[in-house]
């Protein structure tokens, strides 16, 4: 094996930007609109009367809010909304044709879905003792992911995001009405919320993992494979330079 | 090759061709059907249209939850308020008596209701949750009359597309759909939890619309109009909220 190409498809490509552009979006004005309210609860209700499951120590974007903090944030919860909501609607549709298309082209068996094989302590362990030495991987271990990277895509994408969109539509109080079994399998409206929220932070810890990772196993090609489609692998990267 | 990418460019044309004529007939269906929200202009348009167009189609008669007795909110939480305005105060000091609604537009017989006439109706109570757009929630009962009734007595005719309702605080009025001014559990509400309604909730009479966010639930109402079209009201884009920067429909 002398060149080995990356072979990111377009549609993997492309949904992989249209995701991290939605994904700070709804990062941004999820933090914004959380400064209105930053206390969580478990249950149906919660307000200001009632004790909180945890607080955030963060000064408030509302009076109401009994923040300890002297001063009150400025007020962005119109627009914050406007963008969660659309940026969410792209992210799903995006998201569809992604799962649709992996399952279609066999991109989730052949990239994600770990080889029976690799199913097993042996496997696991030498993975994580592999990661933990920092050890170098081979060419060919470079350009496909190992069963770590598998399962940890597997859980985001298929695990996480749907938990994360399920929790979303269970705060809103018209789709409840037509499906009220949406809220209650999560023990209630601010169980939901409070969930949403956890898992948001799931979602953050990832991409900074998924960051350093890009950056540990070669920014510059790794860029260059998610954008392109046809980076190749680091010990040819003075080749392709000549090219 | 070139005829591989011949074809490919054929294709997208046709392609691209078909998703314009397609999203042109989805616009007219949508438009016809009333899936279009007032404020579907702009940067967030898109997002917004896909948001109400999709509640409408799953939502159009589903009924809000509702709770027992042993989960209403103890004590019931009264968000925080304006100064009230002079002319509250003033009725307020007359137990409300000379409290009045006013039901204009496209009725049949317009008219002015006192609490009194709106307490003869015959009564409903439910318990609803009140979700704010901060994040907080409450379980209260709600007592009332549906809206639907007084529009009935009113005569609201075949054409009526929205409600709009005012507050007795300036500059304070939203709009609701038939879908919504309609529904069942959608109230002009004068008590809660077996009471009176407290200023602080919105007393005397506050419009209970439980499949929205509170924001839509307006306070201290003083006057209903019914209407075809929302473009003669403010600035056009359905009530003060998209004014202020929020989203006229408020279901999420």
């Amino acid at each position: 094996m002398t060149t080995v190409t990356s072979q990111h498809s377009a549609l993997v490509r492309v949904t992989h930007w249209i995701a991290t552009v939605c994904f700070f979006a709804l990062l941004v004005s999820g933090i914004e609109i959380v400064i209105s309210h930053p206390r969580f609860y478990w249950g149906e209700t919660g307000n200001v009367l009632t004790t909180p499951l945890f607080k955030l120590p963060i000064p408030s974007s509302r009076k109401l809010v009994p923040s300890g903090y002297g001063y009150v944030l400025p007020d962005q919860n119109g627009w914050s909304r406007y963008l969660h909501f659309q940026a969410a609607w792209l992210v799903v549709l995006t998201g569809l044709l992604y799962a649709i298309s992996s399952l279609v082209t066999g991109h989730l068996r052949k990239n994600l879905l770990p080889a029976k094989t690799d199913l097993s302590w042996r496997e696991f362990s030498t993975t994580i003792g592999k990661h933990l030495r920092f050890a170098r991987p081979s060419e060919s271990e470079a350009w496909s992911y190992n069963v770590l990277q598998r399962l940890t895509y597997l859980l985001v994408i298929f695990g996480l995001f749907p938990l994360e969109i399920w929790t979303g539509l269970a705060m809103s109080p018209a789709f409840v009405s037509a499906l009220p079994a949406t809220v209650t399998l999560l023990g209630g409206q601010q169980s939901a919320r409070t969930i949403h929220f956890v898992v948001s932070l799931a979602l953050v810890l990832f991409l900074v993992l998924h960051v350093v990772m890009v950056c540990l196993a070669g920014f510059r090609s790794r860029m260059r494979a998610m954008i392109t489609g046809h980076a190749i692998g680091d010990n040819a990267s003075t080749n392709e330079e000549r090219t | 090759m070139s005829d591989f990418s011949r074809r490919k460019l054929i294709t997208a044309g046709l392609t691209a061709t078909a998703g314009v004529l397609g999203l042109g007939a989805a616009a007219r269906l949508a438009q016809k059907y009333g899936l279009v929200p007032p404020d579907h202009a702009g940067f967030y348009g898109p997002g917004e249209t896909l948001t109400y167009a999709a509640q409408r189609l799953l939502t159009r008669h589903s009924l809000a939850r509702e709770f027992r007795p042993s989960q209403i909110s103890k004590p019931p939480l009264a968000n925080e308020l304006q100064p009230l305005p002079e002319a509250y105060k003033r009725l307020q000091a007359g137990g409300f008596t000379d409290w009045r609604l006013s039901v204009n537009g496209l009725v049949a017989q317009p008219a002015t209701f006192s609490l009194a006439q709106l307490k003869s109706y015959p009564s409903r109570s439910q318990i609803t949750m009140l979700a704010c757009e901060e994040g907080w929630s409450y379980i209260a009962e709600w007592i009332g009359v549906p809206l639907s009734h007084v529009l009935e007595v009113a005569g609201a005719l075949p054409q009526a597309r929205y409600v709009v309702y005012r507050s007795i605080e300036p500059d304070w009025w939203e709009s609701i759909d038939m879908a919504d001014a309609l529904h069942p559990q959608t109230f002009l509400a004068y008590g809660m939890n077996g009471d009176e309604l407290p200023a602080g909730n919105g007393g005397p009479l506050r419009l209970r619309v439980p499949r929205q966010l509170g924001y839509k639930s307006v306070k201290f109402i003083t006057s209903l109009t019914v209407t075809d079209s929302l473009k003669s009201f403010g600035k056009g884009l359905g009530s003060a909220s998209p004014e202020a920067g929020y989203a006229w429909y408020a279901g999420i």
